[in-house]
């Protein structure tokens, strides 16, 4: 069975192929015949994928740093045992619901319900549900990187007349948040994959091109490995940034987070 | 607006959602028992010393998670029918993948678990005179498993909550049952909303089953 992988030269409208294989993407360097091709709509598609998963990055990490710190604050006054309590029950209830059950509630249910977010796009929506879901598993994993640090740290910033919110602000989130930058990178790669979920309420990403193309031309292998090897260089693309990042800051002389946590 | 979940009569239970939560469940066991099966075979060709064993091994692995399910769901779905040239149903082709898919999880698991016993102990068997497969079946597979009980439970919560995912090629799970309720009764709101509440509970539920069983299964040492 020989592969054709000039489909992804073919017009999505007519039966004719674009001598460059772009035909909408970049008009004037190959001057395609304006018709979008099978390459240009994988381009575009690959776009949505990037913009759901970025946007889902930053809410999650933000939420998920903001959530974790807060799981392991001093339980001294009612207010702490308070916050406590909820982002526990933030990380139960999104790591207790299927990511793809979370998409729909966020995309058919919550609009309903909270008329402000009615006009709001499907993949910002998406967007939202893929950063929440996420932020439950970067706040355990901020939480326990927080609690790994030797409890003498925090002694010391007491010691030292910081109060509580200063001794996070510059004794332990600085060592913490570099502890856990492996294991965000691997949620990082993660977020990535999970925002294949996005198909199920139609925003073009990659998985919706890959089901919608293979119908539409019955090149079925062609085009999901097309996909595939775009969802692999996306994923080790983000896997080298995280390196970039993890060595930029690294502290010249401190901690080794080199230490295989095992599975997952 | 007002939410209403009259509509919710055990005649539906059992019409739409018992179906699918039965396919659900089965799935994640027949799932979890293969998985755990092929993945133990591919910690130990990864552990190996022969090449032969290890690359192809590992190449499975890593491709195999860095792909998303969803995608990992339509390869299987496209490729199985081509390669036995008759159509299979969704149901049979979710089995398959799930089993494929999950292998390279637990394989993971499984090789950090078997890592985890000490060396003394394989050494001690080969003292005693066993054989590689005697030393791996009656001294290091019974420790590893029994240390990696609670994340295998972990993983199976993850498998539950995934098998959703079945979704892509029209499976009918759980969340199947919940839609197509929603949708004949047209209450598709309250549909989702109660899908996400039982989902909620089962894994809740399953996750403090899984912290009781930690403290209970301590590490041997």
């Amino acid at each position: 069975m020989a592969l054709e992988f000039g489909i992804f030269c073919k017009s999505t409208i007519e039966e004719e192929f674009a001598p460059k294989c772009f035909g909408t993407t970049f008009p004037n360097l190959f001057d395609g015949n304006g018709d979008t091709t099978y390459l240009d709509w994988l381009l575009s598609a690959w776009g949505w994928t990037l913009s759901v998963a970025g946007l889902a990055l930053l809410i999650a990490l933000l939420v998920g740093l903001v959530v974790g710190t807060l799981r392991t604050l001093p339980e001294s006054s009612w207010f702490n045992r308070l916050l406590i309590t909820l982002a526990n029950t933030w990380v139960e209830i999104f790591r207790n619901i299927p990511v793809l059950v979370q998409i729909f509630l966020w995309y058919h249910v919550i609009p309903m319900l909270v008329p402000i977010l009615k006009g709001l796009p499907a993949y910002f929506l998406v967007s939202i549900a893929l950063g929440f879901y996420t932020s439950s598993r970067i706040a355990e994993q901020v939480k326990a990187g927080i609690q790994s640090l030797p409890k003498g740290q925090t002694l010391a910033a007491m010691a030292l007349g910081l109060t509580t919110t200063q001794s996070y602000r510059f004794v332990i989130l600085p060592m913490a948040l570099r502890i856990v930058l492996p294991p965000l990178t691997s949620e990082s790669m993660n977020i990535i994959k999970n925002s294949s979920v996005a198909f199920a309420v139609s925003v073009s990403e990659l998985t919706l091109f890959a089901m919608q193309a293979q119908e539409e031309t019955s090149k079925g292998i062609e085009i999901y490995l097309a996909v595939t090897i775009m969802y692999m260089i996306t994923a080790l693309a983000m896997n080298r940034l995280m390196a970039w990042v993890e060595k930029k800051t690294r502290v010249p002389g401190f901690i080794a987070p080199n230490n295989p946590a095992g599975a997952h | 607006m007002s939410l209403d979940l009259s509509f919710y009569s055990w005649e539906l239970i059992q019409n739409f959602l018992i179906k699918g939560l039965l396919f659900s469940v089965q799935l994640t066991v027949v799932a979890t028992l293969g998985g755990i099966a092929f993945g133990t075979i591919l910690a130990l060709m990864r552990l190996s010393n022969k090449p032969w064993l290890t690359i192809p091994a590992s190449c499975y692995v890593n491709v195999m998670r860095s792909i998303p399910l969803v995608m990992v769901i339509l390869w299987f779905f496209l490729l199985i029918p081509t390669l036995i040239g008759r159509p299979i149903g969704a149901d049979l082709s979710a089995y398959i993948t799930f089993i494929a898919f999950e292998a390279a999880f637990f394989c993971e698991i499984v090789r950090a678990g078997i890592g985890s016993i000490p060396k003394g102990q394989a050494a001690a068997g080969q003292a005693l005179g066993m054989s590689y497969a005697q030393n791996m079946r009656l001294i290091v597979l019974p420790q590893a498993f029994r240390n990696m009980i609670p994340i295998f439970m972990t993983q199976i919560i993850i498998l539950f909550q995934d098998t959703s995912l079945v979704y892509a090629i029209g499976a009918y799970d759980l969340l199947k049952g919940f839609e197509i309720a929603g949708k004949n009764y047209g209450r598709p709101i309250e549909s989702y909303l109660l899908a996400a509440v039982v989902y909620f509970l089962i894994c809740f539920s399953l996750s403090r089953a899984v912290k009781a069983l930690q403290k209970k299964v301590a590490i041997i040492r």
